[in-house]
């Protein structure tokens, strides 16, 4: 064992220097534009515009957040956001373990027609619904429900294709037991599986807020009031406003990448691994 | 149990609520997609039944062409530079390194963070005269490079490919490594005791390893070309004069500028088409590519 590892540890010092020249390249690469966008957005003009294109700013301009804040109404667009992933969050969950359920463990004739149905979703693409969707939700296109409903309906199957794939491994004797003990179904659902689904419930997820929450195509096309907008069409509309103000705009984009980065840095581990599950069973 | 597990009210109260909701928001809709594709229609006055004409409108029309040939150029871009550099990324990071995920997660941060900020952070590098990219070249002396990158006929659909490039390399790196690391510990020892130096044990062990999830990237990747539309939108538009023009971003306009809905039907249904036709192709292609 002890060998084995000090084997390991010395492939790492081994790494040949020119590896990690470029590796600190590519990351340079990676990460200069988002370093320029956050002090691009505590600065002025007149810094942006050479005097100091690339260098921390000379004066914090913190101001220009309060500005997005409290002209450019980037607290509303951001709570937008919020709403709708977090509802299409939750009926993607809650719906998709009920009808995993169902398929998986439940004994009816239609089930792998059912199955089948939600899995051709995993062919379709949002481009194919714009139109038709835009016809049907006019009644209600002032509401947040209009994203949602679409948000999750396409999050639906993929949800259902890694939820079934978890249920099918888990073992019947906890609810064999419970229904022994005289529990009846709902309740065998909601006490016993949903709790066992927990690990893949989290995966969908993270798949489901990174879908909803960068969503772009209907939220510029659907929303039209200020008041609904979601932080990726927001953001979009106040680069136009400010166009001539670039520290006001970095603030905006900064303020909105924010969120998603925090929950990056709170759940790393679980979002590479989601993803990663999300592409084998794509 | 077995009376419970077959109970007709509860298997409709656990399926119906996600069957509805889906056939109603996703599986109909394409239905009347698929209907509106055969139907001269502008959204207002009554539609008149025209078949196939739109589709055979758009195989000929040079604009539609153009928007396919560049998403062609985006995918094949995609699958022979993107793919690329995510692998060596990726075959580095696994092989060890100092900083392995500190390396990971700087590569993968620009993946999370939607379209619309990235898109709206490089049309400010772009910019002519205020832009990252110009003040660079400028401050280098390199003057006669200095371009207006976006509005230039030239240059505009590669300006549009590079901030794609530059936020899914860490996705597919990420997928790569990922299967990589899956791979078991008793395989890579074997090779390792047979004496594969690292080159051998990538080329020989780790990539014929991850040959699915290799295959699930060039989907992945030359789906998201056909379909890119967010980046686009907002950095040209599709312009100058059509030269970064993309089939979703003629779909939009052909509904909410001209009116053609009929039309723009037909092309959201050649998009889906053309994602599965070329799905199962990687797909043969795979096939036999394992079978020998």
């Amino acid at each position: 064992m002890s060998v084995n590892r000090r084997k390991k540890v010395d492939l790492k010092t081994r790494t040949h220097p020119l590896i990690n020249v470029f590796l600190v390249i590519v990351s340079l690469i990676q990460v200069f534009p988002l370093y320029w966008m956050f002090t691009f957005s505590l600065k002025d003009n007149r810094e942006i515009f050479g005097a100091n294109t690339v260098g921390l700013p000379q004066v914090w301009r913190w101001s220009n957040y309060e500005q997005v804040f409290s002209k450019a109404n980037m607290g509303t667009y951001l709570m937008n956001s919020v709403i709708i992933t977090a509802l299409t969050i939750f009926f993607t969950l809650l719906l998709s373990a009920m009808a995993t359920y169902a398929i998986v463990r439940m004994k009816w004739k239609l089930s792998k027609v059912v199955y089948n149905t939600f899995l051709i979703g995993m062919m379709l693409s949002i481009h194919a619904v714009l139109l038709p969707l835009y016809l049907n939700l006019q009644p209600i296109m002032s509401t947040r429900w209009v994203l949602i409903l679409p948000y999750t309906a396409f999050a639906m199957p993929q949800a259902i294709l890694l939820m079934v794939g978890s249920l099918e491994a888990l073992p019947k004797e906890m609810e064999e037991a419970a229904f022994i003990d005289g529990a009846n179904i709902y309740r065998i659902f909601f006490t016993i599986i949903l709790p066992m689904l927990m690990p893949i419930l989290s995966t969908v997820a993270i798949l489901t807020f990174l879908s909803s929450w960068n969503e772009m195509m209907l939220a510029v096309t659907f929303i039209s009031i200020d008041k609904l907008k979601t932080v990726t069409v927001g953001v979009n509309d106040m680069v136009g406003k400010y166009s001539t103000k670039w520290g006001i705009i970095g603030a905006g984009l900064t303020a909105a990448t924010l969120p998603t980065l925090l929950m990056y840095a709170l759940l790393s581990k679980n979002v590479t691994k989601s993803l990663a599950m999300g592409a084998v069973k794509g | 149990m077995e009376r419970a597990l077959r109970d007709k009210r509860a298997i409709c109260f656990f399926v119906i609520p996600a069957l509805v909701w889906f056939g109603l928001i996703a599986l109909v809709p394409v239905m009347q997609s698929a209907g509106y594709s055969l139907l001269d229609w502008d959204g207002l006055t009554t539609p008149t039944f025209i078949g196939p004409q739109n589709y055979v409108k758009l195989i000929t029309d040079e604009l539609f062409i153009k928007a396919i040939v560049n998403s062609f150029l985006l995918a094949a871009a995609s699958v022979f530079i993107q793919l690329p550099i995510s692998m060596l990324l990726a075959m580095i990071l696994v092989n060890g390194v100092k900083g392995e995920t500190l390396y990971r997660n700087l590569f993968f941060i620009p993946v999370i963070i939607s379209g619309s900020v990235i898109a709206n952070l490089w049309m400010k590098i772009y910019h002519p005269s205020y832009g990252l990219l110009n003040q660079m070249l400028g401050s280098l002396g390199l003057f006669d490079m200095q371009k207006e990158w976006l509005g230039d006929t030239a240059t505009a659909l590669g300006a549009c490919f590079v901030p794609m490039v530059w936020q899914y390399i860490g996705y597919h790196m990420l997928l790569f490594y990922s299967a990589a690391k899956s791979i078991g510990e008793d395989v890579i020892e074997a090779a390792r005791v047979d004496g594969a130096n690292r080159i051998q044990m990538v080329f020989r062990i780790i990539i014929p390893q991850i040959v699915p999830m290799i295959k699930a990237c060039v989907i992945f990747a030359i789906t998201g070309s056909l379909k890119s539309f967010d980046m686009i939108y907002i950095l040209t538009r599709g312009g100058p004069v059509h030269a970064s023009e993309v089939p979703s971003l003629l779909m939009f306009n052909k509904i909410f500028t001209t009116h053609e809905y009929g039309y723009a039907s037909a092309i959201a249904i050649l998009i889906i088409v053309e994602c599965l036709v070329l799905t199962l192709i990687v797909q043969k292609a795979f096939a036999s590519i394992q079978k020998d």
